[in-house]
């Protein structure tokens, strides 16, 4: 029985630093998270993005990687389940602390089919690391998520076989309390870690299978920075321009625990069946599989991925922005304004349905769909007679809208709007990832999973529209 | 079948501070000047009241903060939250206590103290008052100004107005109230504006400016009531009550696709059954003057014609016609209204009966209109959908 990959999906944030940005000097694009995204809302974008025309109801297992959980403790894959709509019934596994967490789940997914616990799981690797304003990383890194659903029916990439080692030594690191990332000399990092060690795993897996860098239709493998990156092409004697994955340093950055899976996706979108793929990934060890991939990749490539979120963006007009967003400026507000509420997690409980699945009812006996859930119809006044009702998934158009100054958003002016859903329905809705300057009645919109704000500690998510991307 | 509430009770006696930034003064403090210039005026002594209202929404809680203040010794006082219509509420239970016959005289009073918030404009929210633990609602992430403008915007686009020739005509009407409020020694603001002040002012949730938000203030209004067989008693000039109205949306706004935000159904439908209960049929020529809710600019156009003083989408003809000011057919909000006097939520509906009450005595001074019978009283508070809207009809 064939294992592997039967779906796939990214994000990448609306927003970028590059030329045009006032206070950024790259010469290289890279994508940043807007205020309101964190690890979670990426990762339940790039899993909706994978289920599109999967019914969520089927997947058995939900593994999330990221190395910038928003929760420390707390499961954190239980919010990106609700958030994507999967049932409940199912096993949330959060993988954690290094950059090779998106392959040790996709190992684990692996393996879980293999074993015959799940028939289905659904892998997200997301991270928004914050690099140290002007420093190295600052430069190379970028905020992403990519998702992978793993099956045993209509695999698409097949997986022949994977190799995983450990290595033990401090090149990058971050400690508890820890803000920013630490490492040790270049030098020292890149001989004895990263240009040795992902070699070793990548030979050991191709060796054993008698194959040679020509066999490989492509391969795919992580870097730390772009300079890196090429020299290891080299190093394995593949061809740079014919046979490497582009790592999108030039526009999305490293993404840390999501970098080698968004890769793996923007290279499935160019897949065709027969190809075989190598792909690696590296941290405290390395992680390598062997692809092979089949006809059925031709029914999954209609999906958003990697290459139309990246048509989609906008240049942030100053670094300020990004840094106030980051909390690295701690700016004054244009008013003041009472400090928002600490949410009550017994009452987050009873609305996960309304809160983070974003379900509505809609009337059995008139068919009205209505948010936020009701007991007793808007229309013809039927009591409890509703079936829930999805919004999430549903495109909407602006009946209305306004720009508000006084709102406590870091990315003022609030865009507040009321919108009315294909299919009927409305909701009041704060906008993100916008252009003030383009907003209309009757512009379409989608919904999109943020933080809303954070209080003791709780962090508050919810929905909100935004203008149709890709 | 009811009789509804006309000619049942009668305002005998009312009382007004200075609205402001109220610096000096706490909500006692307001209370207190309220109620005893209400007493004087009415002619009666503080044993005399028999029961009490008190409206607020930002303030304590219970009768108790009517009582303490006053020293009301063991009579029964309220407490009443109903949004921007609470002191219009609490002068609707003393009059309905009155005209029940269970108590002879009976007192209103609205007070807010909201310059102790240290914010500008209302806090976001009314979640106070509400069990909304998770804070996830528009009527807590929707600033007023915000809601407000949904419907400027959606009002614009529905009448095919351009953003100038909008603004151009929510400018009038602040124009105009602020002309009046130099006429109101007891209102907050005192200061003509200009047409090009009003629409170049800095924006606050577009397409509104600044000078399209009333002020924010702090005061206390008062009033006491007694049926008209008493009133007869205490002056020859009270007033009589002759229609009150309040309904409640049911967000509609918010669950309706078809709800349109250029019309509010809740003013609708409280105008309706104030005008039933007075016997109004034709409000434009019957109604003399008019307090109407002026939170923002578009809400007065959006009030004019939905308390049927303009046909849908024409607020605009009657605002250039001028139908609307001192010298104007239907003058509305004679006293400055919100716009002026600021927005102390639980004192603002009894501040514009107060208006009402002296244009009918004849004693609005500077601004006084020739020889108005029916006024009437507008209070819109909460949000599109969510509103409760009270009308009052106020006759000699």
């Amino acid at each position: 029985m064939a294992i592997g990959i039967t779906s796939y999906g990214a994000y990448v944030p609306f927003h970028r630093l590059g030329s045009g940005t006032n206070g950024w000097v790259s010469p290289r694009e890279k994508a940043v998270a807007n205020y309101d995204e964190d690890s979670i809302t990426m990762a339940v974008a790039a899993t909706i993005n994978c289920l599109d025309g999967f019914p969520p109801q089927g997947v058995d297992a939900l593994y999330l990687a990221s190395t910038t959980p928003p929760y420390k403790e707390k499961t954190n894959a239980t919010i990106v389940g609700v958030g994507a709509d999967l049932p409940s019934e199912i096993n949330t596994m959060d993988f954690s602390d290094s950059l090779r967490a998106g392959t040790n789940a996709l190992k684990a997914a692996i393996d879980a089919v293999r074993g015959g616990s799940a028939n289905q799981v659904l892998i997200a690797a997301s991270d928004m690391r914050v690099p140290q304003p002007r420093s190295e990383m600052e430069l190379t890194s970028g905020d992403g998520a990519a998702s992978l659903l793993i099956g045993n029916s209509k695999v698409a990439v097949e997986i022949e076989d994977s190799y995983s080692m450990s290595h033990e030594m401090l090149d990058d690191w971050r400690a508890d309390g820890d803000v920013f990332i630490r490492s040790w000399e270049d030098r020292f990092i890149m001989e004895e870690g990263y240009l040795k060690i992902l070699p070793q795993a990548i030979s050991k897996l191709i060796d054993k299978h008698s194959l040679s860098p020509k066999d490989l239709t492509k391969v795919i493998f992580y870097a730390p920075a772009p300079r890196r990156h090429a020299e290891m092409a080299r190093k394995l004697g593949f061809d740079l321009k014919t046979q490497v994955q582009d790592p999108l340093f030039t526009t999305i950055g490293n993404t840390g625990a999501a970098f080698a899976l968004m890769m793996l996706v923007a290279a499935l979108e160019e897949a065709k069946p027969g190809d075989r793929i190598l792909f690696a990934n590296y941290g405290n060890g390395a992680d390598a599989f062997l692809f092979r991939v089949t006809e059925e990749i031709e029914a999954i490539k209609n999906r958003r991925g990697i290459r139309a979120y990246l048509e989609s963006k906008k240049i942030l007009p100053d670094y300020e922005t990004y840094a106030v967003w980051r909390g690295l400026i701690d700016k004054a507000p244009p008013v003041r304004r009472p400090a928002f509420r600490t949410p009550s997690p017994a009452a987050m409980q009873r609305e996960v349905g309304k809160n983070l699945r974003f379900h509505g009812t809609k009337c059995k006996r008139c068919g009205y769909p209505q948010y936020p859930p009701q007991r007793i119809c808007t229309r013809c006044h039927a009591k409890d007679e509703f079936e829930d009702y999805r919004f999430s998934d549903k495109k909407a158009k602006i009946f209305t809208y306004t720009m508000d100054g006084l709102a406590p958003t870091l990315d003022p002016p609030m865009v507040v709007t009321v919108i009315n859903f294909d299919g009927g329905g409305r909701t009041f809705s704060i906008m993100t990832d916008r252009d003030v300057d383009k907003l209309e009645i009757g512009m379409p919109v989608e919904m999109t999973f943020r933080k809303f704000y954070t209080s003791e500690g709780i962090h508050n998510y919810f929905w909100k529209c935004m203008p149709v991307r890709g | 079948m009811a009789e509804g509430i006309k000619d049942k009770a009668a305002i005998i006696g009312m009382g007004c501070i200075k609205f402001g930034e109220n610096w000096k003064q706490s909500a006692a403090d307001m209370v207190i000047d309220a109620v005893y210039e209400t007493y004087e005026d009415a002619g009666i002594e503080p044993k005399d009241i028999e029961a009490a209202w008190i409206g607020t929404t930002q303030g304590g809680v219970r009768g108790t903060q009517l009582a303490v203040p006053l020293k009301l010794e063991y009579i029964p006082i309220s407490r009443l939250e109903n949004a921007c219509a609470t002191g219009t509420d609490a002068f609707r239970n003393a009059c309905y206590a009155v005209a029940a016959g269970v108590y002879d005289i009976a007192l209103a009073v609205g007070v807010e103290k909201i310059k102790d918030t240290g914010f500008s404009g209302l806090e976001t929210s009314y979640a106070r008052h509400t069990a909304q633990g998770t804070w996830l609602d528009p009527e807590v992430f929707v600033g007023m100004p915000a809601q407000f403008a949904l419907a400027a915007t959606r009002y614009f686009y529905r009448y095919g107005l351009s953003y100038e020739e909008g603004k151009r005509t929510l400018a009038k009407i602040s124009v105009k109230s602020h002309h009046n409020g130099t006429l109101s020694p007891k209102a907050h603001l005192h200061r003509e504006i200009t047409l090009e002040q009003a629409i170049n002012a800095p924006m606050v949730a577009w397409p509104l400016g600044l000078f399209d938000c009333c002020g924010v203030s702090d005061g206390a209004t008062a009033a006491i009531v007694t049926r008209p067989d008493l009133a007869q008693k205490f002056r020859d000039d009270y007033i009589l009550v002759k229609g009150l109205g309040i309904t409640c949306g049911a967000s509609q706004a918010e669950l309706q696709d078809d709800y349109d935000f250029t019309h509010f159904e809740e003013t609708v439908t409280a105008a309706r059954l104030a005008y039933q209960e007075a016997g109004i049929k034709e409000p434009r020529k019957e109604i003399d003057l008019a307090s109407v809710h002026d939170c923002f600019s578009i809400t007065e156009l959006i009030n004019y014609e939905d308390l049927g003083f303009s046909s849908a989408g024409r607020g605009k003809d009657d605002v250039d016609a001028g139908t609307f000011t001192l010298e104007g057919e239907l003058p509305v909000n004679t006293d400055g209204g919100l716009k002026c006097f600021g927005h102390p939520v639980g004192a603002s509906g009894l501040r514009m009966i107060y208006e009402i009450y002296n244009q009918l005595q004849g004693n609005a001074g500077a601004r006084q209109l020739k020889n108005p019978k029916i006024g009437l009283t507008h209070n819109l508070g909460g949000l599109p959908g969510r509103f409760t809207c009270a009308v009052t009809i106020l006759g000699r």
